[in-house]
């Protein structure tokens, strides 16, 4: 698909606006379920995320960015958002960061997609100038994830379960 | 890197969102619902205060309170009725009704045929994942009949209610089936359903991964429709009769002439319709 740089940083836009409203999403929910390590988590990456989104606001000198066009991504939703359905009330930060690093490399792979596509000098510098910052994204979760410790088999046994159990 | 600007549309889909934070279950796809609901009206730049949000019972009922819109949470299966009076009160207004599959289907069943008969110029969104949640997991109308747990074991046996067939057999004049896990297609066929003039039912497939954790593999199994929306109810019926259950897009978009709405203009006052209230 042929992109001008416009619409191209409008797709890096969006996709980062969206990253923020899902981890905002998931701090929400996870608050009020009292999960508040990991809500402060992904409050944390949405914080991070809405700094990326601010950025190209400013690079490009925008107000507001053009739409971008249904179908613009590969799957259902951007890469760096984080699949709504794979959290659980009792997750761990380790699997909170599971999350985000893989949101981080798809970022990263959908940017070097675009500028191994990019017939347009001006897009494949500026997918490469992303890819590079996922990378570097990438590598500060994988940091934070020898951080934290993993969480033992029995994670999500809940005395008190919502679902009726045999 | 350039200079001009591109102004902001006047309304985002924060605008839509209050600040109250839902007690959905994480994972729920009613967060994502509620998402394209926002994203939908910011798409047409309605006013909140010129949409309500009507729904019943349910854990998909609660959407009302998480917008900034006129919201009414109701009774049980009876949220089209009262949008449906609403609606004709205020044909000014948006009006967007939202629930689940049993307080719709069940609960509601009754209003929901004649509510598509009636061909009001109404949005039912309805957030279906096949069982009743907020009351711990009992099969719903949409629920497949072999579905084993342990409040039906081996299954209910009964075939499942098949909402949009019947809808398109009703007279509803837009047909639609979305996935909680594509927000954005979903906003945009909610945005065509509340353009379009009559009733505009869109089923959204929204998984319950409490109840039903084996449907967070709906997001393998959906795909989009293979051709676009008909205005032939016949064609229609056979394609959805005949589809996997996962097509997603619009899949019948009629012309029939809405339910006639009079004017906006209020004849009676508050106080007049008080009066009659008075023992």
């Amino acid at each position: 698909m042929e992109r001008t740089l416009e619409e191209f940083m409008a797709q890096a836009l969006a996709m980062e606006r969206e990253a923020v409203e899902r981890y905002t999403e998931l701090a929400d929910a996870m608050e009020t379920h009292n999960n508040r390590e990991v809500a402060a988590l992904f409050r944390t990456m949405a914080g991070y995320e809405a700094l990326h989104a601010q950025r190209i606001l400013d690079d490009m000198n925008w107000v507001e960015a053009p739409a971008v066009p249904t179908g613009a991504w590969p799957a259902m939703e951007p890469p760096e958002s984080v699949p709504s359905d794979e959290v659980h009330y009792l997750m761990h930060p380790w699997h909170a960061l599971q999350l985000a690093l893989a949101a981080e490399q798809r970022a990263e792979a959908f940017f070097g997609e675009l500028a191994r596509q990019a017939t347009d000098e001006a897009v494949r510098r500026s997918a490469l100038e992303m890819q590079a910052e996922e990378h570097e994204h990438v590598g500060l979760v994988q940091a934070w994830l020898a951080k934290v410790p993993v969480p033992s088999s029995d994670w999500a046994n809940d005395p008190d379960p919502p679902r009726y159990m045999d | 890197m350039n200079d001009h600007t591109i102004a902001a549309p006047a309304l985002s889909a924060a605008n839509y969102k209050s600040g109250y934070k839902p007690i959905w279950c994480p994972g729920c796809g009613d967060f994502s619902v509620l998402s394209s609901i926002a994203k939908a009206l910011a798409m047409l730049q309605l006013p909140p205060h010129e949409v309500a949000v009507v729904s019943g019972i349910g854990c998909s009922s609660r959407i009302p309170a998480y917008t900034t819109c006129y919201g009414f949470h109701g009774v049980h299966g009876r949220s089209l009725a009262a949008a449906t009076g609403l609606k004709v009160a205020r044909p000014d207004l948006t009006v967007l009704v939202t629930g689940g599959d049993g307080d719709g289907y069940s609960i509601g069943g009754n209003h929901f045929l004649h509510a598509c008969r009636r061909n009001v110029d109404l949005t039912y969104i309805v957030m279906d994942n096949h069982v009743y949640g907020m009351t711990k997991g009992q099969a719903s109308p949409t629920t497949e009949p072999d579905w084993d747990n342990k409040l039906s074991p081996g299954g209910t046996g009964i075939r499942a209610f098949h909402p949009l067939v019947i809808a398109l057999a009703s007279g509803a004049s837009f047909v639609a089936r979305a996935f909680s896990g594509d927000p954005n297609g979903t906003a945009e066929i909610i945005a065509q359903g509340i353009r379009h003039p009559g009733f505009a039912f869109i089923e959204v497939l929204s998984p319950c991964i409490t109840f039903r954790p084996e449907q967070r593999n709906w997001k393998t199994a959906v795909h989009p429709a293979p051709v676009g929306p008909t205005d032939d109810p016949a064609r229609a019926a056979r394609r959805i009769m005949s589809d996997d259950g996962f097509n997603i897009g619009v899949l019948y978009a009629g012309a029939r002439t809405p339910y006639p709405l009079a004017s906006g203009k209020a004849t009676r006052t508050v106080q007049d319709l008080a009066a009659e209230f008075a023992l």
